[in-house]
């Protein structure tokens, strides 16, 4: 944690930690700390007087049916998106790597959408589902299907999710990527020589060796779809149609911003922290997994 | 030679619908933003270009009044996401480079209390804290400005893990030495441990410049004024519902101008992008 030698001064080291501790207190921990106070709070119509309430915030949100739905459809966006991005970019990566030509032109074709902001990935998928202006969009209409995302829940879902997992692919396929090549070309051409063919070699070596990569990645997309994913829902859909694609942080905003529910809002953006907080800790016990194998 | 079996052909066919699928998007958007919003409305778009694109970016550049409505101009936009962009970047390796020299380098009370108060803030995305962060900015003023759409940014614990991790790999002999040589803090940091970091630093500003250009949840409540307007915000305003009788023609124009600078970043740095992208998620 610490070096052998180090420098003897008493006043440089607050100096050069002082701006990043500032801004963290004045933009992080300030309001962290006003969200948990308003959490137990009831503010009045005004404003002006509030009562501390205990968990009665928390109990109006958690007994709320539509909270229960909007964590239905959190839950269902999360698994979809994060098992889209990654099948996809683990088959991807596992071709590219394979000893083909042309692997780094398909690494560089396949990684630019990452510089994509997640409400721009969504507005290209709306180009072409729209069902007025979109290629797909009309196809499907003229192939009779009532197809209208913006009327009907399911397809809403669906759409966020395509558009999400879409541009979540690249990151999955880099990391994939890359440990994909840290893995010893010797191992598999030792199982090549005791007659392994390609789909047992990735199911008994490859497939293992990845799991780090693996698991990490799991806990990225997953904190993607639950936080990052806010442009996507709200470039498409709105959370719409009704409470189709509402997702908690959605729905966070919605309530706080739109409907200035102070407390509901607060209430849930406390429960929002302690997802990240669990999602951290579990990301932080594979890190030291992995510091251990190395 | 042998001969090419089709079983071979299999990972580049993959390969190539895989890069298909996202470079379609991508080329219908192009394609839009060269025709008229009559023959995109209709959803009748070719497949190959029109010949509106000159005036199309015109237009979206100077912001001219569509058929239906007043935007603001892409440069406008352009230019408030590249200040935004280049502040938190530039701000966050700033900071982060200095806390994490004082962790690194130096003993004195309260070290870990500092290192463990940066840390924490990994625990809280700005989405967790919308409301209260919003109210702190608007209490110092500072909705609409430069100031409020970065500074709430720029405080993170990754790119000071960053710095520690690899400041704890700078030798101590180097460190001894310097010292020897009567050299202080400050110059070992500008002499030293700045020049030992250009790679780090490199790798940390092509993440931060696409995250600060991609922000959205915060630009949206911290900007009520078109002047502030940053250009993936200003998007999805410029969609509205999203009905057939938008001025398409402008918003494929203006989507095309919101992802130049981030994917030219990626694919010319793409080297410092990948180094900086694994090395910061360790």
């Amino acid at each position: 944690m610490q070096r052998r030698v180090t420098f003897d001064n008493r006043l440089l080291p607050y100096l050069l930690l002082a701006p990043q501790v500032a801004v963290t207190l004045v933009f992080f921990i300030w309001p962290a700390a006003n969200a948990i106070w308003q959490s137990v709070h009831l503010q009045d119509a005004f404003g002006i007087r509030s009562e501390f309430v205990w968990f009665e915030n928390f109990t109006n949100v958690l007994g709320d049916p539509n909270y229960l739905d909007t964590l239905k459809v959190t839950v269902v966006f999360s698994l979809a998106v994060t098992v889209l991005a990654m099948g996809l970019a683990l088959l991807l990566a596992v071709l590219a790597d394979s000893k083909i030509k042309g692997t780094r032109a398909y690494k560089t074709l396949l990684i630019w959408p990452y510089a994509l902001a997640p409400a721009v990935a969504a507005v290209l998928w709306m180009f072409i589902f729209n069902p007025d202006i979109g290629s797909f969009g009309r196809a499907l209409r003229a192939l009779g299907y009532d197809w209208d995302y913006r009327l009907n829940g399911g397809q809403a879902l669906a759409m966020v999710i395509m558009a999400a997992s879409w541009k979540q692919v690249s990151y999955n396929f880099i990391f994939f990527l890359a440990g994909l090549q840290a893995i010893p070309r010797s191992v598999m051409e030792a199982a090549s020589i005791d007659g392994a063919g390609p789909v047992r070699r990735f199911w008994t070596i490859t497939f293992p060796l990845l799991s780090p990569t693996t698991f990490f990645l799991l806990v990225v997309d997953m904190v993607y779809a639950f936080f990052e994913t806010f442009g996507t829902i709200h470039a498409l859909t709105q959370g719409g149609p009704g409470k189709a694609t509402e997702t908690l942080i959605f729905r966070v905003y919605q309530d706080g911003v739109v409907n200035n529910d102070l407390g509901g809002s607060s209430a849930q953006s406390v429960i929002l922290m302690v997802i990240v907080i669990a999602l951290t800790a579990v990301q932080f016990r594979f890190v030291e997994r992995k510091v251990h194998y190395s | 030679m042998k001969p090419t079996r089709f079983i071979d052909l299999v990972p580049h066919i993959v390969l190539i619908v895989g890069v298909l699928i996202f470079a379609y998007p991508i080329y219908v958007t192009l394609i839009g933003s060269t025709w008229d919003s009559g023959t995109i409305g209709r959803g009748g778009l070719p497949l190959w270009p029109g010949g509106q694109g000159a005036t199309n970016y015109a237009q979206a550049w100077v912001g001219e009044a569509g058929e239906r409505a007043m935007y603001t101009p892409v440069r406008t936009m352009m230019l408030n996401s590249l200040v935004m962009a280049l502040s938190i970047a530039l701000g966050k390796i700033a900071i982060s480079i200095l806390s994490a020299y004082a962790v690194a380098f130096f003993r004195f009370p309260l070290r870990m209390a500092f290192f463990w108060l940066i840390f924490i803030t990994l625990m809280l995305p700005v989405e967790v804290r919308i409301i209260p962060t919003y109210k702190v900015v608007a209490d110092l003023g500072l909705i609409n400005t430069y100031a409020g759409l970065a500074i709430p940014l720029i405080a993170s614990a990754t790119a000071t893990l960053l710095f520690r991790q690899f400041f704890l790999t700078i030798p101590d002999e180097l460190l001894e030495a310097a010292k020897i040589d009567g050299a202080g803090p400050v110059r070992f940091f500008i002499d030293v441990v700045l020049p030992l970091s250009r790679t780090n630093i490199a790798a940390l500003f092509v993440i931060l410049f696409i995250y600060g250009w991609n922000q959205y949840l915060w630009p949206l409540l911290v900007t009520s004024s078109g002047d502030m307007e940053t250009i993936v915000t200003g998007i999805t305003k410029m969609i509205g519902t999203g009905e057939s009788a938008n001025d398409w023609h402008i918003i494929m124009a203006t989507t095309v101008l919101a992802m130049l600078p981030p994917v030219a970043v990626v694919v010319f740095m793409q080297r410092w992008f990948v180094k900086g992208l694994v090395d910061s998620e360790k």
